[in-house]
């Protein structure tokens, strides 16, 4: 699979943009996730991870071949979200948590086609509120969580892909499990 | 919650897979003697798991095509370029037929002179050939660009292009008469002499 995402990204490079259609759908699930893990958000991770992508693009020339693209990818991401996040009013917060009930959007939106069974419902409600409980922590140790969780990148990855000592990673995920050990306590 | 950090961080190592074989002995021995300890660790790989299993979010079907409708447009003669490649059989198809239309219609516009394949005892008056009384013309008789006229007798077939036959006594002509003369009738003309001289090759 990297040999085959190795070659879209020379063709990119070539210049032929229909090669980057395949490597948007490769990844697009991972950078989603770790966009909406970070904002809590469907709507605006939707639109963070597109915007990743289109930089991406831009920018496929500075990518060194050498390195894995993942980690390129995901570094621009992060980045952009964090920005985003950072550019936010004071009051996203509260704003997100609100917000944080997206599931049930979603939930609603699904259900227009078919029911869902119990489970499911129960959940969609659960991810639901452990989102929450993820956007109550600052963001340095939002997107870590991300990082690690949705990808299981290793440490030293996720060092790279955010540009921080891995000792700071390290302490950041050991804090960030102990902090929602403690909200996801009672599940 | 009550023992010390060491433990704890050595919970924290093991969740990180770091965690040596002496280390991980240490904690065994003491989550089995401390209830507290065995109680945050579980809370703790709870945690992971629950991390771990509520990211299977996904975005819209339309992701990849919006944002593929988003990028910078790509230099134009790249995709040309790009679509013969793709399309290999249709641009090899494309490229004979406007040759062979090329090459058709040049020689219909080539030779605008009179021609008659078979000269000897024929008249050839202006734009008229003429195959005056008494004379018999063995074998088939071509003319391109002129009118026929026959008064004496033609003993095989009589093909005319882009001409008229000016005398319809066709008792003179013991053959076919074929008359030719609009460019699509040529080039019909063309591929039954292709196919007919294919078919006399093979007998």
């Amino acid at each position: 699979m990297d040999e085959k995402i190795r070659l879209k990204i020379r063709q990119v490079k070539k210049g032929d943009q229909s090669a980057f259609e395949d490597v948007v759908t490769f990844y697009q699930d991972k950078v989603y996730q770790i966009c909406y893990r970070m904002v809590g958000n469907a709507y605006e991770a939707e639109d963070l991870a597109q915007e990743a992508f289109i930089r991406a693009y831009v920018n496929i020339h500075s990518f060194d071949d050498k390195r894995k693209f993942s980690t390129w990818l995901f570094r621009i991401a992060t980045n952009l979200t964090i920005d985003r996040i950072r550019k936010k009013k004071p009051d996203y917060f509260l704003d997100a948590e609100v917000r944080g009930t997206d599931g049930l959007d979603m939930y609603s939106q699904l259900a227009n086609e078919n029911p869902l069974p119990e489970e499911e419902l129960e959940s969609l409600e659960l991810q639901s509120y452990i989102q929450q409980q993820i956007m109550s922590l600052p963001t340095k140790y939002r997107s870590i969580i991300a990082l690690r969780f949705v990808d299981e990148r290793s440490l030293a990855e996720i060092s790279e892909i955010l540009n921080i000592p891995i000792g700071t990673v390290k302490t950041r995920i050991h804090r960030g499990r102990e902090a929602l050990r403690k909200k996801l306590r009672d599940v | 919650m009550s023992c010390n950090k060491e433990i704890i961080k050595l919970m924290h190592k093991y969740l990180d897979e770091e965690l040596s074989i002496t280390e991980e002995k240490k904690l065994r021995s003491h989550l089995q003697s401390c209830q507290g300890c065995q109680d945050h660790f579980r809370e703790l790989t709870r945690t992971v798991a629950l991390l771990k299993s509520s990211s299977n979010m996904q975005p819209s079907t339309s992701f990849t095509a919006n944002v593929m409708s988003n990028l910078p447009k790509e230099k134009k003669h790249l995709s040309y370029i790009r679509w013969f490649k793709s399309h290999s059989f249709i641009t090899a198809a494309a490229i004979f037929f406007l040759f062979m239309l090329g090459s058709i219609f040049s020689i219909w516009d080539e030779d605008g002179q009179l021609s008659v394949s078979k000269d000897h005892n024929v008249i050839i008056n202006d734009y008229t050939v003429i195959v005056p009384e008494g004379v018999i013309i063995d074998g088939d008789l071509v003319v391109k660009n002129g009118d026929l006229k026959i008064d004496g007798a033609v003993n095989g077939n009589v093909t005319l292009i882009n001409g008229e036959h000016l005398m319809a006594s066709a008792g003179n002509i013991s053959g076919e008469i074929e008359q030719v003369n609009q460019v699509f009738e040529w080039m019909w003309y063309h591929l039954k002499r292709i196919g007919k001289s294919v078919f006399d090759l093979t007998n």
